[in-house]
C-alpha cells in the first residue's frame, strides 16, 4: 500500500472522527504551564477556537488514531463492511500535530478515539501511549478527553483516566435491542461496566471530607457519553429514560445526542435520510430541564404526544402549555422552583429576580430587562403593574408563542 | 464644569485615582467630563490639577463595583469613563445598587462588562500565532484587533499558556510579549507586522474541512457564535464559502450512494470468527457466562450488569437476598453495598464464617427510579421473580445447598412459588422439595430503614436469633 502524507491521513482521520458530538473542554482542574516551562493550559472553562459552517465549535483535535475496525456497526462509516478510505496514524504523528495545532492557538487540546484493531486491549494501550507521551515527554497541560474502548482492561482505563481530563464510553443507541441489533460486536452490558468502572476511579478520586491525603487524580472532567438519535425507532421518552438513568448510576457530566447522519457507503437498514436536527435540539433541551430546573422525564415527555417531544415549541413551553393552571406565576413573591418553571427565565434571570425583588417591587419592564427578552414570559407571570388577565386561558395562545414556521439550513 | 484627562484608555488604577480624588472633592458627576490622551479640553473646562490628592479611604464601595468598573474600564465606549464616576457617585448614597438588575444604569454596566468579557473570551479563541525563526529558536506572532481594550488583561492568559513559547501579540493600540520570563508591553502595530503564513496553516485548514459534516449545514449559527468580523485573521475562514457551496451536493450524494459490496478485508475477517456453539450450562462459570445475555424480563435494559451468586460451588448453605442494589449493581458483586455490611457483621456476631455460603439473589438485575443524581431502589414484582427463578434454580441445582437463608419476603416468594409473610414464617426451618431446608427471615435493608435507635436493637436480635437458628443447623448439618 502507497504511503499516505501526514495530510492525506488527517483529512481521512478528521473526517472518520466528525461523528461524534462531543466537544466540550470544560470542567477540568485548574492548571497551566507556568511552572514548568511547558505548554498548556486548563482554566475551567473550555474555548471554542473555530466554528465550522455545521455550526458546531472547534475546540478539540478531533482525531481517530486509526479508522481501520474489527467491529461491524452498521451506523458507523467505519465498520469493517464499509468501503470508506483508510488511515492509521502513528503514535508519534497524533501527538506531533496536537503540539503544532496548539502552540498556534487552533485547539484547546485532543479528543482521541479509535476504531478497535488486533484487540480492545492493544487499541486502548496505543490511545493511552498518546496521552502519555504528551504529558510526560511534552509536558504539555492542555485538555486531552480519550473513549474508552468498553472491554479494555481495567488497568489500561486507570492509566487512561491518570493522562486524560476526560473520558466517554458511547451507549451508541438508546435501547439495548437496537444495539444488538445494528452493532452484533457491541455488548450493552460491557458498555455500562466500563462506565461503572469509570464511575468507581471517580468516586475514589474525590477527596473524603476529613482527610488531607490527596487521592490519586483520575479524569478531573469526569465522564460523558454519547447517543444516536433517529437511527433506530426509539422515541424521546426511551432516548430521555436511558439518559436520565446513565447520569443517575454512573454521574456522567454530559449525555450527548447525536442526529443519526447520513454517511456514505451507508447500511440499508439505516434511514437515509436528512439528520433529524430539531429532535436533537429538543433533547437537549430537554437534558438542560431535567439537569437544572427540577423537572423529571415524565413530565417533560407529558409536554409532548405518544412518548416524543413537541418539535414545534421547546420543552419548557409545552409543559407550561399543557400545565396552565400553575400559572400565572408572581415574580414578586413566587419561590424559586416555581420561577424556574416559568418559559423564557433562565437559572441566571432567575437569580437576578430574586435578589432585586428585595430592594424594590418588579414592574414587568424590569423583568424584561433583567430576562432580555418578554414575550415568552408574558403570558406566564404577573408583576406589580401586570396581570396577563385571561391570556393564559387563550385558546390561541399556543399559537401566538410559536414561531412562524421556516426552512432550516438554507443557503 | 472640571475636565479629568487620562493617560491610558484602559488603566483602572488611573481612573481610580481621580475618582477618589475628585469624591473627596465632593465633584458631582454632571459637573465633569472625562477625556483620555490627546482629545482637546473644551473652552469652559477647568483641569483637574486643583483636586486634592488623597491617601486614606474615601467613602466605601461593595466589592462588586471594584471587579464590575475593572472589566467596563476596557469597553471602547467614550463614556465609560463617566458612567462608573455616576455609579460610584449613587454607590455613596445607597450601596444594594448593583443587587437590583432592574436598575437601568446597573443593568448598562452590566451589558458593557460583559461585552467586554466577550472580547477578552473572542481574543483567546481567535489569536493565531505564525512562527518566525527568532536565534535558531522560533518566535510565535499573532496580529489581532480587538473591538475593545483587552490586550493587558487577556495577555496574562497567555503566558498561563504558553509559558515554553517565545511570542508576541499585535493589535492596533498596543502589543504584548513574552520571553518565557516576563511579560512585557508596547505600542499598537499593523497587519504587516505579523508573517503572512505558516507552515501548519495549510494541516488546520484540512482539519478544518474534514471535520465539517455537510448534512447538518447550520451557517446562523455559526457566523452568531463566530462573527464574520473575526474572518479575515482566521487562516481556515478562507474554505467556509466552498464548504457551504458544496454541502448540498456531498449530502445528496452520500444519501444517494447505497452501500457496496463489503471489502475482502471484511469477508476474511468474517470467516475467522468462530460461530459461538451453545454448551451446557454445567458449571457455575457456565452459569455466569449465560446470564450476561439475559432477557428474561426487562431490568436488563437500565442496569448496569447482571449480579451473579458467589462462593465456593460446593457450599451447604446458600443466602439469597432480594436483588442487587446500586453498590452491587456497579460492582457486578453481591452484598457489597450497605445492607451487604449489616449482614457481614451480623453473621460475624453469630461465629458464621461468610467464605463458607454460597451468597446469592432473588432477582440477578438493580431495578430502580432515576431520581436527580440517585438512583432509587425499587422492589422487584412477581413477574420479575418468576422470570429470575430460572437462575436461582439452576444455583441450587449446580451447588446442591442443604441449607438456605431466604433474607427478605421476595426472597421467600421465590424460593416458596408464593408470596409469604415473612414474620410468620421467619424462625422455623421449612422442608423444601429437594430435601434442603430453609431458614426465612428480615432483609438487613430492613434494619437500615428503621428510623428509632430501639426499634432498630428489638429488630436486629430478631435477626441474630434467627441467624442463630441457621449457626445451629449448619453446624447440625457437618456432624
Amino acid at each position: 500500500m502507497a504511503t499516505l502524507t501526514l495530510n492525506r491521513k488527517l483529512a481521512v482521520l478528521a473526517d472518520a472522527a466528525k461523528y461524534d458530538a462531543s466537544c466540550a473542554s470544560s470542567g477540568s482542574e485548574k492548571r497551566n504551564s507556568a511552572g514548568t516551562k511547558g505548554i498548556g493550559s486548563t482554566e475551567g472553562s473550555g474555548i471554542c477556537h473555530s466554528y465550522a459552517p455545521d455550526g458546531r465549535c472547534i475546540s478539540l483535535l478531533k482525531l481517530l488514531l486509526t479508522n481501520f475496525c474489527i467491529y461491524d456497526c452498521a451506523y458507523c462509516i467505519n465498520r469493517s463492511s464499509s468501503n470508506v478510505a483508510r488511515a492509521r496514524f502513528s503514535v508519534e504523528e497524533v501527538v506531533q500535530l496536537t503540539l503544532d495545532f496548539y502552540k498556534r492557538n487552533y485547539i484547546e487540546g485532543l479528543f482521541l478515539s479509535s476504531g478497535i484493531i488486533r484487540s480492545p486491549d492493544y487499541t486502548m494501550e496505543q490511545m493511552v501511549r498518546v496521552a502519555r507521551t504528551l504529558r510526560e515527554d511534552h509536558l504539555f497541560a492542555g485538555y486531552i478527553h480519550l473513549k474508552v474502548i468498553p472491554n479494555a482492561a481495567p488497568e489500561l482505563l486507570a492509566e487512561a483516566g491518570l493522562w486524560a481530563d476526560r473520558l466517554s464510553t458511547n451507549i451508541e443507541l438508546p435501547t439495548d435491542s437496537a444495539l444488538e441489533n445494528l452493532a452484533p460486536e457491541k455488548r450493552p452490558a460491557e458498555i455500562r461496566t466500563a462506565m461503572a468502572r469509570l464511575r468507581g476511579k471517580l468516586d475514589e478520586a474525590k477527596p473524603e471530607k476529613k482527610t488531607r491525603s490527596k487521592p490519586q487524580k483520575f479524569a478531573p472532567a469526569g465522564q460523558s457519553t454519547q447517543m444516536i438519535i433517529g437511527a433506530d425507532k426509539a422515541n424521546d421518552d426511551a432516548i430521555l429514560t436511558r439518559a436520565a438513568g446513565l447520569y443517575s448510576g454512573y454521574r456522567l457530566k454530559r449525555v450527548y445526542y447525536s442526529a443519526f447522519s447520513p454517511i456514505p457507503d451507508a447500511s440499508s437498514r439505516l434511514p437515509l435520510a436528512p439528520p433529524p436536527l430539531m429532535r436533537e435540539h429538543r433533547l437537549y433541551q430537554a437534558d438542560w430541564l431535567i439537569r437544572f430546573y427540577g423537572f423529571d422525564v415524565p413530565e417533560i415527555v407529558a409536554g409532548g404526544e405518544g412518548g416524543n417531544l413537541d418539535l414545534a415549541v421547546d420543552p419548557k413551553l409545552a409543559w407550561a402549555l399543557k400545565e396552565r393552571a400553575r400559572f400565572p406565576v408572581d415574580v414578586n413573591f413566587a419561590d424559586r422552583e416555581m420561577l424556574l418553571r416559568v418559559p423564557g427565565l433562565g437559572v441566571r434571570s432567575v437569580d437576578r429576580i430574586i435578589s432585586s425583588r428585595r430592594l424594590t417591587r418588579l414592574r414587568l419592564s424590569d423583568v424584561a430587562r433583567i430576562a432580555g427578552s418578554i414575550d415568552k414570559v408574558r403570558p406566564f407571570i404577573t408583576a406589580s403593574d401586570w396581570s396577563p388577565g385571561g391570556q393564559i386561558d387563550d385558546v390561541k395562545l399556543r399559537q401566538r408563542l410559536t414561531p412562524p414556521p421556516q426552512q432550516m439550513s438554507l443557503f | 464644569m472640571l475636565s479629568v484627562r487620562l493617560e491610558s484608555p484602559n488603566d483602572f488604577a488611573e481612573w481610580r485615582d481621580k475618582a477618589r480624588r475628585l469624591l473627596a472633592a465632593g465633584v458631582a458627576p454632571a459637573n465633569v467630563v472625562w477625556r483620555y490622551g490627546a482629545e482637546d479640553n473644551g473652552l469652559f473646562e477647568a483641569g483637574d490639577d486643583m483636586l486634592p490628592t488623597v491617601a486614606g479611604a474615601i467613602g466605601s464601595v461593595p466589592r462588586d463595583f471594584l471587579t464590575l468598573a475593572q472589566t467596563v474600564i476596557q469597553h471602547s465606549d467614550p463614556e465609560r469613563f463617566a458612567r462608573l464616576y455616576t455609579m460610584l457617585w449613587r454607590l455613596q448614597q445607597d450601596s444594594r445598587i448593583l443587587m437590583n438588575a432592574a436598575d437601568s444604569a446597573n443593568s448598562l454596566l452590566t451589558n458593557m462588562a460583559s461585552a467586554v468579557r466577550r472580547d477578552a473570551h473572542k481574543m483567546k479563541a481567535f489569536v493565531r500565532f505564525r512562527t518566525v525563526p527568532l536565534a535558531g529558536e522560533e518566535r510565535y506572532v499573532a496580529w489581532l484587533e480587538p473591538d475593545h481594550y483587552v490586550l493587558e488583561a487577556t495577555a496574562p492568559f497567555f503566558a498561563r499558556r504558553f509559558a515554553g513559547m517565545n511570542w508576541a501579540i499585535v493589535t492596533p493600540y498596543a502589543s504584548t510579549f513574552w520571553d518565557m520570563e516576563n511579560l512585557s508591553f508596547g505600542p499598537g502595530g499593523s497587519k504587516k507586522d505579523v508573517p503572512a503564513h505558516d507552515a501548519v496553516e495549510d494541516d488546520w485548514t484540512t482539519y478544518y474541512a474534514a471535520i465539517f459534516n455537510p448534512a447538518r449545514l447550520k451557517v446562523s449559527m455559526m457566523k452568531s457564535e463566530m462573527p464574520v468580523k473575526y474572518w479575515r485573521n482566521l487562516p481556515e475562514a478562507a474554505q467556509i464559502a466552498p464548504l457551504i457551496r458544496n454541502a448540498r451536493a456531498m449530502e445528496a450524494e452520500m444519501i444517494a450512494r447505497a452501500s457496496t459490496q463489503p471489502p475482502a478485508r471484511h469477508l476474511r475477517q468474517k470467516a475467522r470468527e468462530i460461530s459461538a456453539v451453545d454448551e451446557l450450562i454445567q458449571s457455575i462459570p457456565d452459569a455466569r457466562a449465560a446470564i450476561e445475555s439475559c432477557r428474561r424480563c426487562p431490568l436488563y435494559e437500565h442496569a448496569t450488569q447482571p449480579v451473579f451468586g458467589e462462593g465456593p460451588p460446593d457450599a451447604k448453605v446458600m443466602v439469597v437476598g432480594e436483588q442487587p442494589g446500586d453498590q452491587e449493581d456497579l460492582a457486578g458483586r453481591p452484598f457489597v453495598g450497605p445492607a451487604g455490611q449489616v449482614f457481614d457483621e451480623a453473621i460475624a456476631e453469630v461465629g458464621i464464617d461468610r467464605k463458607k455460603l454460597y451468597v446469592t439473589n432473588a432477582v440477578k438485575h438493580f431495578k430502580f427510579v432515576p431520581r436527580g443524581k440517585r438512583r432509587i431502589h425499587q422492589k422487584p414484582d412477581s413477574g420479575e421473580i418468576s422470570a429470575c427463578r430460572h437462575w436461582l434454580d439452576m444455583e441450587r441445582q449446580l451447588t446442591r445447598p442443604r441449607l438456605i437463608v431466604a433474607l427478605g419476603a421476595s426472597a421467600a416468594q421465590s424460593l416458596l412459588g408464593k408470596a409469604v409473610c415473612v414474620a410468620k414464617v421467619r424462625g422455623e426451618p421449612i422442608p423444601l422439595d429437594d430435601g434442603a431446608i430453609l431458614v426465612v427471615t428480615n432483609h438487613p435493608s430492613y434494619l437500615l430503614r428503621i428510623p428509632d435507635a430501639e426499634g432498630r436493637a428489638v429488630e436486629r436480635a430478631k435477626f441474630l436469633a434467627d441467624l442463630q437458628l441457621v449457626e445451629r443447623l449448619m453446624a447440625q448439618s457437618e456432624n
